[in-house]
């Protein structure tokens, strides 16, 4: 394993613990989202950069954003109560 | 700490213990990186890249000798993508006009301008972006799926944005369930064609063309397209059912 990778995944473990650690939802998406980032590069380290580009367009644009929609309706239901 | 935390403690330590005691020995069974490959490694490179034209192995690998694999994970993505326009369809249809309303209002006020103007700017770019990645995946890392990824995020920039012509002549929801459908049926044709011109479902039978140019690897280039605007217009729809939920108070 060259320096990179093993600065890769741990980057990757890092992200991953922190995700967990965060308790309010709506951060917790932009974690999860960073942690989408790390995977992107611990793939492009392994040389895998279309599984890179398909982690990183999921990781930071799909997910994020369902996640974040979902936050929100959840949110205006809670106001009309 | 009482009895129940207790045993919780201890169950979930021998059962991260474990998993992680898992993970280590299969990441230590792992061939090294520098490895020589596997057979089917070296024949699936050489036939893709001297058969097929195709400089992007990952993509002469799912767009054409595992080509049904990939129409069947587009009919994936294209069933959820209609699941949940069905679903949520009932209470849009319901609340349309205090929808649309809202949507407006939500669109003037929520939003700062320095976020609508980022917006607005990145719209071009990133299209163009999208684009490129789509239609050089047989060159270069890439291809349908992840610029179709970047284009659903260019349409959701643009409304945030406020460019959208949402409340005008044109919904664009009907524009994205045509290409939602257009783009799934547009695979099976060309695996049609293959049958019909080949003999063989999904056979390549387009003119391949000079290896690193834009247009060549036949029907790679073509399903890569295909499956872009599948993606896209799946992706967006999903975006925008999901919205119109958030958008729409009580309910």
């Amino acid at each position: 394993m060259t320096v990179l990778q093993v600065v890769a995944l741990l980057v990757v473990a890092i992200a991953g613990t922190a995700t967990v650690a965060v308790r309010n939802p709506a951060r917790q998406v932009i974690v999860a989202s960073f942690h989408g980032l790390a995977l992107t590069i611990m793939f492009f380290v392994y040389a895998a950069p279309d599984v890179a580009l398909s982690q990183l367009t999921v990781s930071t644009i799909a997910v994020p954003i369902m996640a974040l929609l979902a936050l929100a309706k959840l949110r205006r239901q809670g106001e009309d109560e | 700490m009482s009895r129940l935390a207790r045993t919780r403690l201890v169950a979930v330590t021998v059962l991260l213990a474990g998993l992680g005691g898992l993970l280590v020995a299969a990441l230590a069974e792992q061939p090294a990186p520098d490895a020589p490959p596997p057979p089917s490694a070296k024949l699936s490179t050489s036939v893709v890249v001297h058969e097929r034209h195709a400089t992007n192995v990952v993509a002469g690998v799912t767009f054409d000798l595992r080509s049904l694999d990939t129409l069947g994970e587009e009919l994936i993505l294209f069933a959820a993508a209609g699941g949940v326009s069905l679903l949520l369809r009932g209470q849009r249809k319901e609340q349309e006009a205090a929808q649309a309303r809202e949507r407006a209002d939500a669109r003037r006020q929520e939003l700062p301008a320095a976020v609508r103007a980022t917006a607005a700017i990145l719209v071009g770019p990133l299209l163009v972006f999208g684009a490129y990645i789509v239609s050089h995946g047989q060159l270069t890392p890439g291809g349908g799926f992840q610029g179709g990824v970047i284009i659903a995020a260019v349409l959701l920039l643009a409304y945030a944005g406020g460019q959208m012509l949402a409340a005008g002549g044109l919904d664009p929801t009907k524009l994205l369930e045509a290409l939602h459908a257009l783009g799934a049926a547009a695979f099976a044709l060309v695996g049609l064609a293959g049958l019909i011109f080949g003999g063989v479902a999904l056979v390549n039978v387009v003119a391949l063309g000079v290896s690193g140019q834009l247009l060549s690897t036949g029907t790679i280039l073509i399903l890569e397209v295909v499956v872009g605007i599948e993606v896209a217009a799946a992706i967006a729809l999903i975006f925008s059912e999901l919205l119109d939920q958030a958008l729409l108070r009580g309910s």
